[in-house]
């Protein structure tokens, strides 16, 4: 679709029924809030009725738009006026189209799995009827984002999603640790936030506006500077929300949440919001070739960070959310490519939110057999204790490192593609970048796969001195494994199948085959290679050598790769500490300048009365005498005056 | 004889009671010193009556007579309590009022 061209019907019919798709968990979320203890009982029941309920409209509301022509399934709903005010006015009001869709089917779909699996994983817990509330609004705040029509409802829904984030980041805050990280994941994700506040400011100014409508059919005519200065805001915004490099530092801390709320925000759901959030501003960026270059070097860099990151970490889960970066990183790059690379980054969107949400609940699974111990190098052996686990993981495991037929080869093969078919340097540093990203994806996922399914028992015993006895977890956490793995296994290839995924998202995003043709069946089997190469050296590392269960020292690389490649250190050194100093300085000139001033006038006043009470000596004689004094001195001025 | 001498009365009789009032420590000699300079500006107030042919001045050298009798009657009144509390009327044993 040609940006100017855009111009949603008025939604009615089935399509009203968006709405509810977002009153149902925000519903959920008040009533288990509010309603406080007396909800406990069947509190996990009700999050997730209103989880499914909302994929069974999502899903209803998506059955009808396909019975409408490609170019006809773009309806906006007005719900109320949000904010009136004379010459300004803001529309809660949502859009519905195939890319809104594409993600109300994934939020709630993987989000209902994971609500299910959360019902046996939190069983323990005594504060499970608040970890529902809290999902449930995180679901709420998330449909905001992707179906708002308007840049400030979606600002809204990118808050929201980052409080729900902060919430069960530190869901266990009893713990030092997942406070802290949850705190870290919120100030980090503020500094993304204020790109999109001045993003939302700049289109008012540029377009006086902020709804889809105003922006988009304007930024053709709009300034070419300022339309790229609103993309590098919309980038700085996704590098916040998807862990993009410079801001990615949060998300390895984030794994300090439940396992269930790494599965569906940290990995399948919101921290693809950028990718969201740069697709849905295609108009912008195809405005702006220089705000895209800047998208794909950061979709490289982070590419490359994340998966270095995941080769090195020992904690299964921190070693996930490198993948999770790195894979971000090649749906950012693709999207930056452009109209080639849109539809592959959805589409990766997609299967990622597949097959990564199936590891993250297999890493739960796992946890919960192993006393929550995270720590690979104490697994080992796991896959005749934990079949279900070991084949749903293994089929994850297969999709993400691209082997064919799984997911993971289709979307991840398709971005290879749209990077080398963007022709001249660029397209060759970012192809070749997005290819030895594909291998050492194979490797660190086939180290996790190693470490903990294969080789020798390394068991320990926990804190209290229990033996783990790994065993297969309950139904309602084995029934979305099974169901995600499903997903790992066939969702790739049904979007290939007769290129449907690319004909049913090319009415939004618009489609274009490259500048150069690339020929896919090498580019294909150069990435099969690359990814042999990389299993078979972690095979070699991992497989053949005994895994010793306490970490060796390791090179340089390794090192710096468990300390997140020094991002830790960087931000401390060059943000955290001048700041500090900053704050210091300030408070000691408050202290000293401003408090000193005050202070001093007071003291002074103090010690100068202090000086003249002494004057008040007692004696009456004394008194007569100032006061013959003070009548001589009236006298003589008086005489003076007069002359 | 001539009005102003009057005047030089009153100014030297006024001065020798401030001077009084600031030098003797005894109550009642410093209370007598009081009236003198009293009367040194009654005196002053009837001369200048007598000079500018108006009766304002021996008006307010009535009322000046007035007070003056009020305040003996205070003053004395202070001056026996003091002494009876203190066995001494000199002014500078009075001194707990201060700062």
């Amino acid at each position: 679709m040609p940006p100017s061209t855009y111009a949603p019907a008025v939604a009615s019919g089935a399509f009203t029924l968006t709405a509810w798709i977002v009153v149902l968990p925000l519903a959920g979320a008040a009533i288990l809030l509010l309603g406080g203890k007396r909800t406990n009982r069947w509190g996990h029941l009700l999050g997730c009725a209103a989880a499914i309920g909302s994929f069974v409209l999502g899903a209803i509301v998506f059955f009808s738009l396909l019975g409408k022509p490609g170019d006809a399934r773009s309806y906006d709903q007005h719900v109320y006026t949000w904010i009136p005010v004379p010459g300004f006015s803001a529309d809660a009001g949502f859009h519905l189209d195939q890319l809104s869709i594409t993600f109300v089917l994934l939020i709630t779909g993987v989000g209902s799995l994971i609500h299910i699996y959360s019902v046996g994983y939190m069983a323990e817990d005594e504060n499970r009827r608040r970890f529902f509330a809290y999902l449930n609004l995180f679901l709420a705040a998330m449909l905001v984002l992707v179906l708002a029509d308007n840049y400030l409802l979606l600002y809204a829904g990118w808050e929201g999603v980052g409080l729900a984030s902060y919430l069960l980041i530190g869901f266990w805050q009893h713990k030092p640790s997942a406070a802290v990280a949850a705190k870290k994941a919120f100030i980090v994700n503020r500094v993304g936030d204020v790109g999109l506040s001045l993003a939302v400011m700049l289109m008012y100014t540029t377009f006086g506006g902020f709804a889809f409508t105003d922006v988009f059919t304007k930024v053709s005519a709009a300034d070419r500077d300022t339309v790229t200065g609103i993309g590098l805001m919309l980038l700085l915004a996704a590098c916040g929300k998807s862990a993009q490099f410079p801001l990615q530092s949060w998300l390895g801390d984030a794994m300090e949440g439940p396992t269930p709320v790494s599965a569906l925000i940290h990995a399948a759901t919101m921290v693809t919001a950028g990718v969201y959030l740069i697709v849905r501003s295609s108009a912008i960026f195809n405005a702006s070739p220089n705000a895209r270059l800047m998208v794909t070097i950061v979709g490289a860099v982070t590419l490359m960070i994340g998966a270095v990151i995941g080769c090195a970490k020992d904690d299964i889960k921190k070693a996930l959310a490198g993948s999770t970066m790195s894979q971000i990183g090649y749906m950012i790059l693709a999207a930056g490519l452009g109209p080639i690379g849109y539809v592959a980054a959805i589409m990766h969107l997609l299967t990622h939110g597949f097959f990564k949400a199936g590891l993250f609940l297999g890493a739960g699974s796992v946890m919960h057999g192993m006393n929550d111990d995270v720590n690979m190098r104490h697994y080992g052996a796991l896959r005749k204790f934990m079949p279900v686990t070991y084949v749903t993981f293994g089929l994850g495991y297969l999709a993400i490192i691209g082997v064919p037929p799984f997911s993971g080869f289709w979307s991840k093969d398709k971005i290879i593609e749209a990077a080398f078919g963007q022709g001249g340097t660029s397209g060759w540093v970012l192809g070749i970048t997005a290819l030895l990203g594909a291998m050492i994806t194979a490797f660190y996922m086939t180290r996790v796969m190693l470490m903990t399914f294969f080789g020798e028992k390394r068991w320990v015993e926990d804190d209290h001195g229990h033996e783990p006895h790994p065993h297969e977890a309950p139904g309602s956490m084995g029934l979305p494994m099974i169901v995600l793995a499903f997903g790992s296994v066939f969702a790739g290839f049904l979007f290939w199948l007769g290129n449907s995924f690319q004909n049913w998202l090319e009415p939004v995003t618009g489609h274009s085959e490259g500048n150069v043709h690339v020929n896919s069946q090498v580019v294909g089997s150069a990435a099969l290679i690359l990814v042999l190469i990389g299993a078979g050296f972690a095979w070699q590392q991992y497989g053949a050598k005994q895994v010793p269960s306490v970490a060796p020292v390791g090179s340089l690389a390794t090192r710096a790769a468990r300390r997140d490649l020094y991002g830790d250190a960087f931000n401390e050194n060059a943000i955290m500490r001048p700041g500090q100093y900053l704050t210091r300085l300030l408070v000691y000139f408050d202290l000293k300048g401003v408090d000193g001033v005050v202070n001093g006038v007071a003291a002074g006043l103090g010690g100068t009365s202090g000086r003249f009470r002494r004057a008040q000596n007692g004696f009456v004689r004394s008194y007569a005498l100032s006061m013959f004094g003070g009548a001589a001195v009236l006298v003589a001025a008086l005489l003076l005056v007069r002359g | 004889m001539n009005p102003d001498n009057y005047l030089y009365l009153s100014a030297i009789l006024f001065t020798l009671g401030a001077l009084g009032v600031l030098i003797r420590r005894n109550a009642i000699v410093v209370f007598m010193c009081v009236e003198l300079m009293l009367n040194a500006t009654n005196l002053a107030f009837v001369t200048f009556s007598r000079m500018h042919g108006a009766l304002d001045g021996q008006v307010i050298a009535f009322f000046t007579m007035v007070v003056a009798a009020a305040e003996v009657v205070v003053g004395l009144a202070i001056i026996i309590t003091v002494f009876r509390t203190r066995r001494s009327a000199s002014v500078d044993d009075a001194n707990l009022l201060k700062y």
